[in-house]
């Protein structure tokens, strides 16, 4: 069996007043994480094919994955697959971030891509998330100080239901034997 | 079929007052927009400009003012022929007070098929949103305003309509 084609489906990019070493370790570590990702400590051993994991407030583990590239301070890439409820059954997701220095400021761009393809009912549930995530990490790097919004409690109803539906129907099966 | 639209969020620790007020006054924009002023009086149909200097970069008319809330202006760009021959676009502005940021949502849409002018819009709105973020976070635009010279957003937009020329 071939390896799963991965297409971007969401792509985030951010300039951020700070240095690529910085913006690496607060993506790879929890004191940062904790701050930004709505309060989910980032567990990741630092070698491709390492474990990768988030944790949420209550300790247990939302998302879920491996290391894919890890080329410190330039690019990250991690499967993802969410281990939370309704989604256990959809297959990985990649993300990726790639981080390139432009005179005193970085700029951040991050890649959801897909193997199958997603609903946008499913989609919204990221496009809802990175740029909340993004906007805070950059808010953090540069004054020290998080976005502070109250976070909407789990995902859009539309979402839930789309998935539910994916799960059922299991689309990525024809595709995947189709490529 | 008209080319898709461009979306962007972002979140800023600000009040809708400030942000309107970078949105819609040349002091700010100048800090943050590529060294650009905005100039308009913001009523329904008046001219909105966009200078570098003396040269008007690209100008459009107001469509929906509705102050600290919501702003939308067609847009047309001037600088370089191959975008001055499309029809102009039109870029919509969401202010949503969230308690200690406000949510700003920038949609920029009606472009025509093929259009050149997405290119070019898809790769500075990231950096002028951040540019924005940061003067109103910090004071300080200004290592965006350098990454912008130095990543040469105007250059690649000129590049990118000589390709197509």
């Amino acid at each position: 069996m071939s390896e799963p084609k991965f297409v971007p489906k969401t792509i985030y990019v951010t300039y951020i007043a700070s240095t690529p070493e910085k913006v690496w370790a607060a993506l790879t570590s929890s004191e940062f994480t904790t701050r930004y990702f709505f309060g989910r400590s980032v567990e990741i051993e630092g070698k491709v094919g390492g474990r990768f994991a988030m944790r949420m407030l209550d300790g247990r583990f939302d998302i879920k994955g491996r290391v894919v590239e890890w080329d410190p301070p330039r690019r990250l890439q991690v499967t993802w697959a969410v281990d939370f409820e309704e989604f256990r059954d959809l297959p990985e997701s990649l993300v990726t971030y790639e981080i390139e220095p432009l005179g005193g400021s970085v700029k951040v761009t991050m890649t959801e891509s897909h193997q199958w393809d997603v609903p946008d009912a499913i989609l919204a549930g990221g496009r809802q998330g990175w740029p909340l995530i993004l906007s805070s990490l950059k808010s953090v790097l540069e004054t020290g100080v998080p976005i502070t919004i109250d976070v909407p409690v789990g995902p859009p109803k539309q979402m839930i239901d789309a998935i539910r539906q994916a799960i059922a129907a299991k689309p990525w099966r024809d595709a995947g034997s189709g490529r | 079929m008209r080319s898709r639209r461009f979306q962007f969020v972002t979140y800023i620790a600000t009040t809708p007052q400030k942000l309107w007020q970078a949105l819609t006054e040349g002091a700010f924009t100048r800090q943050y927009w590529f060294g650009q002023t905005i100039e308009s009086d913001w009523s329904l149909g008046s001219r909105v400009v966009f200078r570098s200097g003396s040269e008007v970069h690209d100008y459009g008319e107001v469509l929906e003012c509705e102050p600290c809330r919501r702003l939308s202006y067609s847009w047309h760009v001037e600088f370089h022929e191959v975008f001055r021959r499309e029809k102009p676009s039109r870029v919509t502005f969401e202010l949503e007070p969230t308690g200690n940021e406000v949510k700003l949502t920038v949609t920029h849409d009606q472009f025509e098929p093929g259009s050149k002018v997405r290119d070019a819009v898809s790769n500075g709105w990231p950096l002028i949103l951040a540019s924005l973020k940061s003067l109103l976070e910090t004071g300080r635009p200004s290592l965006l305003t350098s990454a912008d010279k130095l990543c040469g957003a105007r250059e690649r937009a000129i590049a990118l309509a000589e390709s197509a020329a």
